[in-house]
């Protein structure tokens, strides 16, 4: 019998948990039904036919979606469309670059042994560690420095000239993610032994087929994982991402801190909702590419 | 074949950088020429220089000064992927995310051979090392000495001139490594493949091999067949490494052409008749080497010359043999009787604190440089 399954404490550390994790989530979920414009209180779902009159003798319209009436408005928000599309461009461009670079990054620092070695390996925990607004307003700094050097050294005109926009958006995420990858992948590396390559070198495979063929599937879940989770992490970054964006490179999280400077309807809700799916499936994929590595290699 | 060696190794040296920053040569002046379908072994503890000779073979390495050639061809900076030798790994090295019978083709598939012939040779390597039918498991499904197997099988299906073998066995049980023993041998005979293996084991490279390279602190010591290294090593750290010698300390008193007269301070006696090696003078220090099982022990003084009183202070009974550790004014020697006696009789044993006669024969002994 576990001896903690009865304990008290465990259980009410449970519920705390759980209620202080979660609770906030499901009501979240449960306001992108509310019938009304506010998000204050819950006035019931909204009625998929004919109107309905309240105790308190106010009209709620009946929409043609039904409880799923904010779904619909979101849907056919042009702007969240825009912001959905360059947060999704964005952690998809900037995943599969970074992972290229903190992978090879990761396998530079396993296998050879050079002068700034701790060093790139110390520097890796910076951009971890350090908080995200300043590195925010670093970044910023140093793209309107160098912007406005270049617009000014090749007296760039108009459409030409360099701003910040979904390119500065994405490098700055790739700034950020190369660390994570690095430190992911790395850490599946540490039981890499060099004699399955050295085998595969010895059965006449070049550098190249080496890698493709041994190196690169033996570490895929690491790279994966890695991916995923930099994937993630792109997703929801705000602070970043406020100071490296520009017209036309809103992201989700931008626009919904827009929405809530103006007012607050459940559309927001409807919005969180379905992006924490999104993030969700996400995670989940990587717990079970983790578990799936984990399972090979006991 | 062009030449008639298949691997030689001339004056190679390698130097590694330890991380205090100090110098350190790995293997330090090495020359050995392997033949051309020999079992070639070398042998030695940890640390010897036997891995990193091994590794500049396969092209993982590449030596600090000197030159590896194989089939009479410079190897320079030749990368593994270019040389006509094969590893067996220690460790196996078996590509986890692949199949047995992927494992197996790897080689030939960066041969650039065709699917049918990948076929045809990766079964016979399978059925050769007695793995037919298991084609289709990973490497992860097989025990220890199947896994050992499939690399054997990986690294032959490519018929190499030369198979790298380090210490294969050093993962198995031991009645299986002597089975496998038996096995890599009668394999090699059959094949006529040059195999040089890499071991610590004395046993298993004196069971294997054609000859025996015993390594030393990125040395040579020694070079030549089980008998020569057993019966005639070259120096004290061979005796000692292989099997057990007895080693008597003493100073060469008279010494011809074919023999030396031995003074043993410890025995306050003389050893007469002792073969004489190259190189020895006249007051020279010297070892007299003797293996345990070669010194004869009587319960009578049957001779005059070479024999000596001792008293048994210890034996200890392991079946086949007994081990009588003796003593002779306070030099101890180890001896070792063959169990001969039918059937179980205490008195036909050596006891504690019997007095016996032991006979160092010339023939049985050896004179050997004090380092």
């Amino acid at each position: 019998m576990n001896p903690f399954r009865r304990s008290p404490f465990v259980i009410a550390a449970a519920i705390f948990v759980y209620t202080f994790l979660y609770a906030p989530i499901i009501i979240l979920i449960l306001y992108s039904f509310n019938a009304s414009r506010t998000n204050v209180t819950f006035e019931g779902f909204i009625p998929a036919f004919s109107d309905r009159i309240e105790m308190d003798g106010s009209l709620v319209k009946a929409s043609p979606c039904g409880p799923f009436h904010w779904y619909c408005d979101l849907a056919n928000n042009d702007d969240v469309a825009e912001a959905a599309g360059n947060t999704l461009t964005i952690a998809f461009t900037a995943t599969i670059i970074a992972t290229i670079i903190g992978t090879m990054a990761a396998l530079a620092l396993q296998r050879y042994n050079f002068k700034m070695k701790p060093f790139s390996q110390l520097s890796l925990y910076i951009p971890i560690v350090i908080p995200e607004i300043v590195m925010g307003i670093g970044i910023l700094t140093l793209f309107s420095q160098f912007f406005g050097w270049a617009n000014e050294a090749f007296s760039l005109q108009g459409d030409a000239r360099l701003s910040l926009g979904i390119v500065t958006v994405t490098v700055s995420h790739i700034a950020f993610m190369v660390p994570f990858v690095t430190l992911v992948v790395q850490a599946r590396l540490q039981g890499f032994d060099k004699s399955f390559e050295e085998a595969a070198m010895d059965l006449g495979a070049n550098e190249w087929t080496t890698f493709r063929r041994v190196t690169f599937p033996m570490i895929l879940p690491g790279v994966l994982s890695g991916a995923l989770l930099a994937f993630t992490l792109s997703l929801d970054d705000f602070v970043i991402t406020f100071f490296t964006n520009g017209p036309g490179s809103t992201t989700l999280p931008i626009y919904v801190y827009g929405l809530l400077r103006r007012i607050i309807t459940p559309q927001v809700n409807a919005l969180s909702t379905v992006w924490i799916l999104v993030v969700f499936t996400a995670v989940l994929l990587l717990q079970i590419l983790q578990s799936r590595d984990s399972k090979q290699h006991s | 074949m062009i030449s008639e060696f298949a691997v030689e190794m001339r004056d190679v040296v390698k130097r590694f950088i330890t991380p205090e920053g100090n110098e350190m040569a790995a293997v330090d002046h090495v020359t050995m020429k392997i033949k051309n379908g020999e079992f070639f072994s070398m042998l030695g503890s940890s640390g010897c220089g036997k891995t990193t000779s091994l590794r500049m073979i396969a092209g993982f390495e590449w030596p600090t000064e000197g030159e590896v050639f194989i089939e009479g061809k410079p190897m320079g900076h030749t990368p593994p992927f270019q040389r006509k030798v094969n590893t067996v790994f220690q460790s196996y090295a078996l590509f986890q995310h692949m199949t047995i019978y992927q494992n197996v083709a790897f080689g030939l598939e960066m041969e650039g051979a065709k699917e049918e012939e990948i076929k045809k040779r990766v079964g016979r390597a399978l059925d050769m090392v007695q793995l037919t039918g298991m084609d289709r498991r990973k490497p992860k499904q097989l025990s220890g000495g199947q896994q050992q197997r499939v690399a054997l099988a990986r690294a032959l299906v490519k018929t190499p001139d030369v198979l790298l073998l380090d210490e294969p066995l050093g993962a198995l049980d031991l009645k299986l490594r002597k089975e496998m023993q038996l096995e890599l041998k009668a394999l090699q005979q059959q094949l006529g493949i040059t195999f040089i293996y890499v071991t610590h084991d004395q046993e298993e490279a004196l069971t294997m091999s054609d000859r025996i390279a015993v390594m030393s602190k990125g040395k040579v010591q020694q070079m030549g067949s089980p008998v020569e290294v057993y019966e005639r090593p070259a120096n004290k750290f061979v005796a000692d490494f292989i099997g057990e010698s007895n080693f008597l300390e003493g100073k060469i008193r008279t010494i011809s052409k074919d023999e030396a007269t031995v003074f043993i301070p410890g025995l306050n006696a003389e050893l007469t008749g002792m073969p004489v090696s190259d190189g020895l003078v006249k007051g020279e220090e010297v070892y007299v080497s003797i293996r345990p099982e070669k010194v004869r022990i009587t319960e009578k003084n049957a001779i005059n010359q070479n024999i000596f009183h001792a008293k048994v202070t210890n034996t200890v009974y392991i079946g086949a043999d007994t081990h009588i550790y003796v003593e002779a004014h306070g030099v101890k020697l180890k001896v070792l009787e063959q169990n001969r006696i039918s059937r179980l009789d205490p008195k036909s044993f050596y006891s504690v604190g019997q007095e016996v006669w032991l006979m160092l024969m010339p023939e049985n002994t050896l004179l050997l440089k004090k380092d």
